[in-house]
């Protein structure tokens, strides 16, 4: 089992942060991961995206065209990828920064309006982990449980007064993926 | 050991010092800077040296100082940074002293951008400093292989005493992935009998590159070759995948080699004979394992991120006994499986009607052109 998972947003918006964390929850998990970011003379405000392979087996590319699966945190990013995730895939949609709905029938769409949910839990930044939840329910890649516990492990002590807010992110952005389909 | 996620700048930087780096010398440049900037920080915790130099030449030329003293050191930079090296890599070259150069190409030529690349294969393959030398070139294409590569590469540089490199693109530099890291050793190791560490007690001791009479030069420039070919015989490294049965290889090192790899599993799956070899060695190639896999292969594919470099290598080695095809990106662009996998595809349709071997490929290999 393989599955090729793309976060892209704006910088800042966390869509390196939230790869990461699959990273480490993959690894703990026992499984091979890669995670790869854009990078590039970048700035907050512009783009930024990563791609995580997470799968059973050595892991040959690191990269992909046609990923299982798309987190588009913002407008460019819908345009952008929305036409590359394969057939059958997975596009987690943050309905809160973008102005349309994906089109594709031929995949598993999810809109949540992250911001609005991350807000309702009391802070805007963690709309990444709501989306990221969001994926896991949709695409099964890792239990929410496993990032839960990455989270616990990895984040740094500076950030660690957070993880209660985090875990109720990712339950949340997953309760909402299996209720909602675009 | 537990895996940890690395970024594969720091596991280099790690590496080096668990294999007892004890002095770095570099100069800040995208997208190797992560490297610099972790030893900046380790190193004086470990009352090692890390000095941020000027410029490019003079880390180099620091790192030729301080390998005279016999210690474990260590540079690295980006390609455009690597060019600028080049006088002082020829000089370590000619003193025959260790070192140990980590080098996270990027795109070119000339200021380019910092997008992953491998245009540097002929410049620290070949060569890119005047005279008759080469470097030893590692080529890892995961962190973990970046991890253990950089571990022998010390090991090599001490003992041919000569310069080993770490050549990697930046997208690995800037990768994360899990990796085991070895552990620690101790950096403190028995003086080499050529080190200059103050005559005080002792004969002298002298470390130059030059030789001003042409015949003392030749003596010396043999001995290098003869050198060279011990490192050719003894030190070869690969990997391959599915090569055992394989009418098609493809070639590539690095993250080229790394992104075909997955090109030639798709290929399996569409029940084609295809295999990969991966050299981990570039100097020394592993010319006689692809002349090996020649006799067999009906042709062969390098897909390489520059504009046909290592290719002309492969040529050599294949030596007309099949067809090489060539697959590039260039500027910085990586390559990705669904091309790679049209190429093979489209060499298969093209292999797939012709006798499997031609004439010459009858010949036996080992003692025909003796």
């Amino acid at each position: 089992m393989q599955i090729e998972i793309i976060i892209s947003g704006f910088g800042g918006q966390g869509a390196l942060f939230a790869g990461q964390i699959l990273a480490y929850a993959a690894m703990d998990s026992g499984r091979h991961v890669t995670w790869i970011p854009s990078y590039g003379p970048e700035m907050r405000g512009g783009t930024a995206h990563c791609t995580v392979v997470i799968a059973d087996d050595e892991i040959g590319s690191p990269l992909v065209r046609y990923p299982a699966a798309v987190i588009a945190m913002n407008q460019p990013s819908l345009d952008k990828y929305e036409p590359l995730v394969a057939s059958g895939g997975v596009l987690v949609v943050n309905a809160s920064l973008t102005t349309r709905r994906p089109e594709r029938s031929d995949l598993r769409r999810v809109a949540i309006p992250a911001n609005a949910v991350a807000e309702e839990l009391g802070n805007v930044r963690l709309a990444n982990i709501v989306l990221t939840g969001a994926l896991l329910a949709a695409t099964g890649a890792l239990p929410v449980e496993a990032v839960e516990q990455a989270l616990a492990a990895h984040l740094p002590e500076r950030h660690r007064h957070l993880l209660g807010a985090n875990s109720q992110a990712l339950r949340r952005g997953a309760a909402l993926a299996a209720a909602v389909t675009a | 050991m537990a895996k940890k996620l690395l970024k594969g700048n720091e596991a280099i930087a790690e590496a080096a010092v668990r294999a007892g780096l004890q002095a770095y010398f570099g100069y800040p440049i995208t997208p190797q800077t992560e490297l610099l900037e972790y030893l900046a920080r380790r190193m004086p915790d470990l009352q090692r040296t890390f000095l941020q130099a000027e410029s490019e030449v003079a880390a180099i030329n620091m790192v030729y100082g301080a390998a005279c003293t016999g210690q474990r050191v260590m540079t690295s930079s980006s390609s455009p940074g690597i060019s600028l090296m080049m006088e002082g890599l020829s000089y370590i070259a000619g003193s025959e002293v260790p070192c140990v150069l980590v080098d996270v190409m990027r795109g070119g030529p000339g200021l380019g951008n910092i997008a992953p690349a491998q245009g540097d294969y002929h410049q620290i393959v070949k060569g890119g400093g005047h005279g008759d030398f080469r470097m030893i070139v590692l080529a890892p294409a995961t962190v973990q292989e970046a991890v253990d590569l950089t571990g022998l590469a010390f090991d090599l540089a001490d003992k041919y005493l000569m310069v080993s490199v770490v050549l990697l693109d930046g997208s690995l530099g800037q990768m994360m992935e899990p990796a085991e890291l070895p552990p620690l050793r101790d950096p403190a190791r028995p003086e080499p009998e050529w080190a200059l560490t103050g005559a005080r007690g002792r004969a002298k001791r002298v470390v130059t590159s030059i030789h001003l009479v042409p015949e003392d030069e030749e003596v010396f420039n043999q001995k290098l070759q003869a050198k060279y070919a011990a490192i050719k015989a003894a030190e070869v490294r690969y990997h391959e995948y599915q090569t055992d049965d394989a009418d098609l290889i493809v070639v590539g090192f690095g993250t080229a080699g790394r992104v075909a790899q997955t090109a030639v599993k798709q290929a399996r799956a569409l029940g084609l004979k295809v295999g990969l070899h991966r050299p981990l060695t570039l100097f020394p190639f592993p010319e006689q394992r692809l002349a090996d896999l020649a006799q067999r292969a009906r042709a062969f594919l390098v897909v390489e991120m520059n504009a046909g470099q290592m290719v002309e290598d492969v040529r050599l080695a294949v030596n007309g006994r099949a067809p090489v095809k060539f697959y590039g990106r260039m500027g910085g662009v990586v390559p990705l499986p669904d091309e790679v996998l049209e190429q093979i595809k489209q060499l298969a349709e093209t292999v797939g009607h012709t006798p499997h071997h031609s004439p010459v490929s009858c010949l036996p290999l080992d003692g025909a052109i003796a």
